[in-house]
């Protein structure tokens, strides 16, 4: 999808967050930022949504401190043996605890983020996903946080 | 296996039964509805108002359960595809000022403090680091070295090659598909 300056002033005044009001879509384009666009609600609601459409946005809603929400967060990493990555993959995606997985170039090869309600479930689900591929999982909890910030300029 | 020690629950999640709270987490996941008036759209879905909605979002963001509410992009679509988690072994005494000076930096999206796993994995500092192409992110990845104290230090990138997986954690009990 080919972006035009008004996605992209979009796309970055949303990533800071939509104002919580009644009609919100409104408010955005009533902003001074976005006076020089000339957007009324409709366009707003029009561009996301295509924006959304294209793929653009993965998401939209809240972006999640998972230990404030009671929940449990670790990184996770396994050697995979080439051949089975795909198997493999296909078997940690399948525990809904894992919210992200990517292939690296490392042998350790698999990295995954679990996400669990409690902070005991971490090593629970590590544990399944152990009995479930034959292979080791490492966990790499969070013990510090320098920087977090997921915006994106379009 | 140890896991995540530092992170105690702030909110204790009640126990019994799903409440609101929990409705709003699940209807959530499906992502805000694209209408004049999407905070009442989700409010009739769930049985709630839409005042009670707003208040309930607003209470996620001041409490920091959430950071903000808003779109998160994919970045591989604003044409940011080359990804690594660069690591690097930072001596224990350093690693709090390297991270400070590391976040905040351009193209790093990330940076924590993990354990090491001797002897497979010297590293302590992660960082995700963000480029259109790679050579773009091993010119940052210089540039930070040089700039924050890590020059000479051991590190590694890791390049993104494969994406399985990219969603947001679960919340909300009995919601499980």
């Amino acid at each position: 999808m080919e972006l035009d300056a008004i996605d992209r002033a979009l796309i970055n005044r949303l990533q800071d967050g939509l104002p919580l009001t009644s009609r919100p879509f409104a408010a955005v384009a009533a902003e001074p930022a976005m006076a020089e666009f000339g957007l009324d609600e409709d366009m707003v609601i029009g561009r996301v949504a295509a924006l959304r459409e294209a793929g653009v946005l993965s998401r939209f809603g809240p972006l999640y401190n998972a230990e404030r929400m009671g929940g449990g967060l670790s990184l996770a990493a396994m050697a995979v043996p080439a051949e089975r990555l795909d198997a493999v993959a296909a078997l940690v995606n399948a525990f809904p605890e894992v919210a992200h997985n990517y292939a690296r170039d490392h042998a350790l090869s698999l990295w995954f983020v679990l996400a669990t309600e409690t902070p005991e479930r971490v090593a629970e689900v590590a544990a399944a996903i152990e009995a479930r591929t034959g292979l080791a999982v490492r966990l790499f909890p969070k013990l510090a946080e320098y920087a977090l910030d997921l915006r994106f300029e379009a | 296996m140890d896991v995540n020690g530092a992170s105690v629950a702030e909110r204790v999640r009640p126990a019994g039964p799903p409440g609101d709270n929990d409705r709003l987490l699940r209807r959530l996941r499906d992502g805000l509805p694209l209408v004049a008036r999407p905070f009442l759209a989700i409010g009739q879905a769930i049985g709630q108002s839409e005042a009670g909605v707003i208040a309930a979002i607003r209470d996620l963001v001041e409490t920091g359960a959430a950071s903000r509410f808003g779109i998160i992009v994919d970045h591989a679509a604003l044409g940011f595809t080359a990804n690594a988690m660069v690591v690097w072994d930072v001596p224990d005494e350093r690693v709090d000022a390297v991270g400070a000076a590391l976040g905040g930096r351009r193209g790093v999206s990330l940076c924590y403090r993990r354990p090491r796993r001797p002897p497979v994995w010297p590293y302590n500092l992660f960082t995700m680091i963000h480029g259109r192409n790679r050579d773009e992110v091993r010119a940052l990845v210089e540039e930070l070295a040089d700039g924050c104290g890590l020059a000479g230090l051991p590190r590694e990138l890791l390049f993104t090659v494969r994406r399985f997986k990219q969603t947001a954690p679960c919340y909300g009990r009995d919601g499980r598909e």
